[in-house]
């Protein structure tokens, strides 16, 4: 007769669990109502959403730093604490822009809620676990839920977008079990810190490097496409148009903070194995992507393909920090993103404002450049907020991203690589053509005669105005705040042995 | 007032906020007011400040960023004070300058230069790096907006190059900067920006040069120096009025401030190295510009040309390392904002009135417009240098200073007075002299009363300065020597710290 199992709750320490099981729960909760009553109207939805996303953060914030639990596949070291607080904030900045003035097809599904919660617990389980399995069912179910979320939109280059993204996904996916399949030949293991251990005692065996590398490989293409790195970067600005703005930003921020994360934990290991070809072809990737996509912006005519080509030169720009692996650079990425993520969702979310149902305004973009000008005399607060998002994207101080910049360029300094530091300096300053772009559209040219304050703030709302108002608040009092973030962010690096 | 500088630079921050509320109709009163008062609290400044103490005057140190040692840290010496005066005086006249029927949107226009003189006063009292680089990248964001706004036809190529190129620059300044606080992080073990606490820093030759080459980059451009001078006339060329009287007043002595405060007490020996580059580049900027500035056809880009050549002498002040040479440039830097600004104000009066700035359309003005000829011709003088000008007194000083280091450089730089003679001559006696060669320009009138409340107070200070400069020139003096013992004390090698004290000896021996 089998011996019957015997685990006490107290070891399987559901403590570490409690954000997850939230997130999950709120998400029945949203089916249930619907079930129970429908055609309630979104904003009960949306709020319900916010609610659990705060109840969410509370559990997050509660949690011990440091903490194994669940058979030790759960680990809620500092990292994972600061990338969901990341998170939880980022989501609830980006759910109330469903509470638009205008009725698009996405919303009225309680579903939308629901698949984005259980997103949110697959992000979540993403950045706590060292196992590869784990941190896999986390990344696929978030991303599962991320395709629906896209398609939702309901526009025909929203299906495209969804059906381009999951098929990268899937690539990505392949690849990543590939890369734990060798690692796992290799250790016997798929706990990263065993795996560490193990590959620490057998890198010098004959033919073993090259194994390393080929599982290093593998594992690296596979976030490379996440975080939309040259040579896999091709889906993103394609994804970013045809999903809804908000959307888009909030893909620019959340998905790739997770992402970083988890190379964090699998790249920063292999750099410390001293496999010199990983952090070589880190960097190499990082400045790429950094300067293509710069270049590529400069050439757009929509506003937010060129968003989504900055979004992704600041990827590249993260992507060299994990490269650098110090605590210094490391806890820059989460300054950088955390201080990122206002500025962008920010101005994805003037996009959101202006968002017509229809094109109106050219027969192939949404946003192009010609509507935005002359903004400043038909709405100066809307031209002065985008504006001030645009220079503080381009680095300009003392807006938010500039900290993070400085940040990064310093940790760059700090290790000897002064020439990544101009590189990035050379970046910024093309970068700054693009962004500059749009402010002389909206404030140096005369408006086109079709457009009204209607017509560009078609789709605003109070919810609307209010997350606005909360970003522009943060990119511009960033100052007053750098200090603190990044005393906590350093201290919850530094606990976790980044 | 312990407070005076923060207040000196947040005033029309705020000021400018609140603009926005402000009517239309009286946003020019607005301005005037505020930037009046913003003046008179300068010269408060000036009159409590200790002209005996060679040091910084009224620091404040508040942290900002404790664990990467950014820190807001003001503080004002000789060398910045009359800056921070000139530059206040410079927006204040330049507002009552403003023609409220020619500017459309005369609000956007006046918060716009608040902000600017915020950003101006700022860089200049800023003694935290950070600090400094924020000012001086904040500065191009109004800059860009009244160029690209009420600039001539092809504006907005020029407010973009403009920003671009003093964006690329600084941003290898920073990368130097960042660079700096590792050092200093190296050896103290703490993280800062402080600026008295970099000039403690000693540091290798070889990472001196280099350190200078990055900070070199992002004040060469601003300056701008030769080879990177060229966003400079077509900033001028498009540049409202306004615009260029800041940009040539105020925003490029951003560029040899930045040599004075950073690079010289920062990197003494690599200073010193440089000294023959420095003046190769700096002795061309001053011929070639000159020449240039001759063939122009354009009143405004001859005198966005004879500007970029006074720089040179500027420069040249900066690097003889006496007290003469650096005191004099520094006081040049003054007498240029002023001479300058009175220049581009008065092309900008006549441009107001026949919509033409190219010197063949005038001739005899001389005789339809007395008053408007005679204030010309002062400025003209004291751009040229003028024994009694305040243009004089600074050029002197420097090539006086200069001459030490090289005769020939000296003789070399001395013809620009000559060229500069020539063309502003032939400048003035093609458009003021002789008969009236355009029949449209008979009708034209002379100053009215707001044009002369802009220029008299400068014409005043031309002459004056002119005669006694020694109420500035003390204080400048004595922060000037300051900076010379610091740069010999701290230089490392034999032949630097020799030849900074055989510069300061040769003058003393005389």
């Amino acid at each position: 007769m089998l011996e019957p199992v015997k685990i006490s709750l107290e070891a399987l320490n559901l403590a570490t669990l409690m954000p997850m099981l939230i997130a999950v729960a709120g998400g029945l909760i949203i089916l249930t109502i619907d079930l129970i009553k429908e055609n309630l109207h979104k904003s009960l939805y949306v709020m319900l959403t916010v609610l659990i996303i705060l109840i969410d953060m509370g559990a997050t914030l509660g949690l011990n730093v440091n903490d194994r639990g669940f058979f030790d596949v759960m680990l809620v070291d500092g990292i994972a604490i600061v990338t969901q607080i990341i998170i939880l904030v980022a989501s609830a900045l980006f759910i109330p822009l469903a509470l638009t003035s205008k009725r698009f097809h996405e919303y009225s599904y309680p579903e939308f809620f629901a698949l984005f919660l259980f997103m949110l617990a697959g992000l979540q389980f993403m950045v706590s676990s060292d196992n590869l399995i784990l941190i896999f069912i986390g990344l696929e179910t978030s991303s599962l839920a991320l395709y629906t979320l896209i398609a939702l939109h309901n526009r025909h280059n929203s299906f495209e977008a969804a059906v381009k993204y999951f098929t990268m996904g899937a690539l990505a996916a392949g690849f990543f079990t590939m890369g734990s399949a060798i690692l796992y030949g290799l250790s016997g293991s798929l706990e990263l810190n065993q795996i560490a251990d193990v590959l620490q005692d057998r890198i010098f065996e004959p033919g073993m490097l090259a194994l390393i590398i080929g599982g290093a490989s593998f594992l690296l293409a596979s976030f490379a496409f996440k975080l939309s790195l040259f040579p896999f970067h091709t889906w993103a600005p394609d994804v970013y148009e045809g999903a809804s703005a908000p959307l888009a930003g909030y893909m620019s921020i959340v998905p790739k903070i997770a992402a970083f994360v988890v190379s964090m934990r699998i790249f920063e290991m292999f750099i410390k194995l001293n496999v010199e070809w990983v952090q070589t072809s880190i960097l190499v990737m990082a400045v790429i992507t950094m300067t293509l996509a710069n270049i590529m912006a400069l050439v757009q005519e929509d506003v937010k393909r060129m968003l989504a080509y900055s979004s992704i030169s600041h990827a590249g720009f993260v992507m060299a920090a994990i490269a650098i692996a110090t605590t210094k650079s490391n806890s820059a990425v989460f300054l950088y993103y955390g201080l990122f993520m206002f500025t962008n969702l920010g101005a994805f979310a003037m996009l959101w404002v202006s968002r017509h149902k229809h094109k109106v305004h050219h027969a192939r973009f949404d946003h192009p450049y010609e509507k935005f000008a002359g903004m400043i005399n038909i709405m100066p607060m809307g031209a002065v907020v985008m504006a001030l998002f645009m220079l503080s994207l381009a680095g300009v101080p003392p807006f938010s991203v500039f900290w993070g910049k400085i940040y990064i360029m310093s940790s760059a300094v700090d290790v000897g690589m002064i020439w990544l530091a101009i590189i990035m300096g050379i970046n910024s300053a093309i970068s700054a053509y693009y962004y500059l772009k749009l402010i002389v559209y909206m404030f140096l040219k005369e408006p086109s005669t079709t457009i009204s304050e209607e017509t560009v703030y078609y789709n605003v709302s109070k919810p609307l105005m209010t997350v606005l108002g909360l970003t522009v608040f943060a990119t511009v009092a960033s100052i007053f705040f750098v200090d603190p973030l990044l005393e906590y962010i350093t201290h919850m690096v530094q606990v976790s042995g980044y | 007032m312990e407070h005076i500088l923060s207040i000196l630079i947040f005033f029309p921050l705020l000021a400018g906020i609140l603009g926005f509320v402000v009517d239309k109709n009286s946003a020019k009163a607005y301005g005037i007011s505020v930037a009046a008062v913003e003046f008179l609290l300068s010269l408060w400044l000036w009159a409590s400040f200790d002209t005996t103490n060679a040091g910084m005057q009224f620091n404040e140190f508040i942290p900002i960023i404790s664990q990467f040692g950014i820190s807001y840290n003001v503080g004002v010496d000789g060398i910045s004070l009359f800056i921070v005066i000139m530059s206040a005086l410079i927006t204040l006249l330049g507002i009552i300058l403003l023609d409220e029927r020619k500017i459309a949107n005369m609000k956007n226009m006046i918060v716009s230069l608040l902000f600017l003189e915020m950003t101006m006063v700022g860089v200049f009292l800023s003694l935290d790096a950070i600090i400094f680089y924020l000012f001086w990248e904040l500065s191009l964001v109004p800059m860009l907006y009244i160029i690209g706004a009420w600039g001539g036809p092809t504006r907005v190529y020029a407010a973009v190059k403009f920003f671009l190129y003093t964006f690329a620059g600084s941003l290898i300044m920073l990368v130097g900067l960042l660079s700096i606080a590792y050092l200093y992080h190296l050896e103290a073990g703490v993280w800062t920006f402080n600026l008295l606490d970099w000039y403690q820093l000693d540091l290798s030759v070889g990472l001196q040069f280099w350190l200078f080459l990055a900070l070199f980059a992002g004040f060469a451009i601003k300056v701008p120096m030769f080879p990177f001078h060229t966003w400079l006339p077509h900033a001028h060329g498009q540049a409202p009025t306004i615009g260029s009287v800041i940009l040539a007043a105020v925003l490029l002595k951003m560029g040899t401030y930045g040599f004075v405060r950073f690079s010289l007490p920062l990197f003494p020996d690599a200073s010193v190295q440089m000294i023959p580059f420095i003046l190769t580049l700096s002795i061309i900027m001053v011929i070639y510009t000159a020449m240039v500035a001759f063939a122009q056809k354009d009143m405004k880009q001859v005198i966005a040309y004879s500007s970029v050549s006074h720089m040179g002498i500027i420069m040249l002040g900066v690097f003889a390392m006496n007290a003469e040479g650096l005191g004099g440039s520094i006081f040049l830097m003054l007498s240029h904002g002023i001479v300058s600004g009175a220049l581009f104000m008065l092309v900008g009066v006549i441009y107001e009135r026949t919509g033409t700035k190219t010197m063949s359309e005038f001739g005899g003005l001389a005789s339809i417009m007395p008053v408007y000829a005679t204030v010309f011709g002062i400025m003209l003088m004291a751009s040229v240098g003028l024994p009694l000008t305040i243009g004089f007194v600074g050029e002197f000083l420097v090539l006086l200073g200069f001459y030490e280091v090289s005769p020939i450089g000296t003789v070399l730089a001395g013809t620009t007075i000559i060229i500069g003679a020539i063309y502003m001559l032939t400048l003035f006696k093609r458009s003021f002299f002789g008969p009236v060669t355009n029949e449209k320009n008979r009708g034209l009138k002379d100053l009215d009363a707001r044009e002369l409340t802009a220029l008299l107070p400068l014409v005043a200070i031309v002459v004056w300065l002119g005669v006694y400069p020694k109420p500035v020139l003390g204080p400048i003096d004595t922060s000037v020597k300051k900076l010379l013992v610091d740069m010999e004390y701290k230089a490392r090698t034999p032949e630097a710290k020799e030849t900074i004290i055989s510069l300061q000896r040769a003058k003393e021996e005389k």
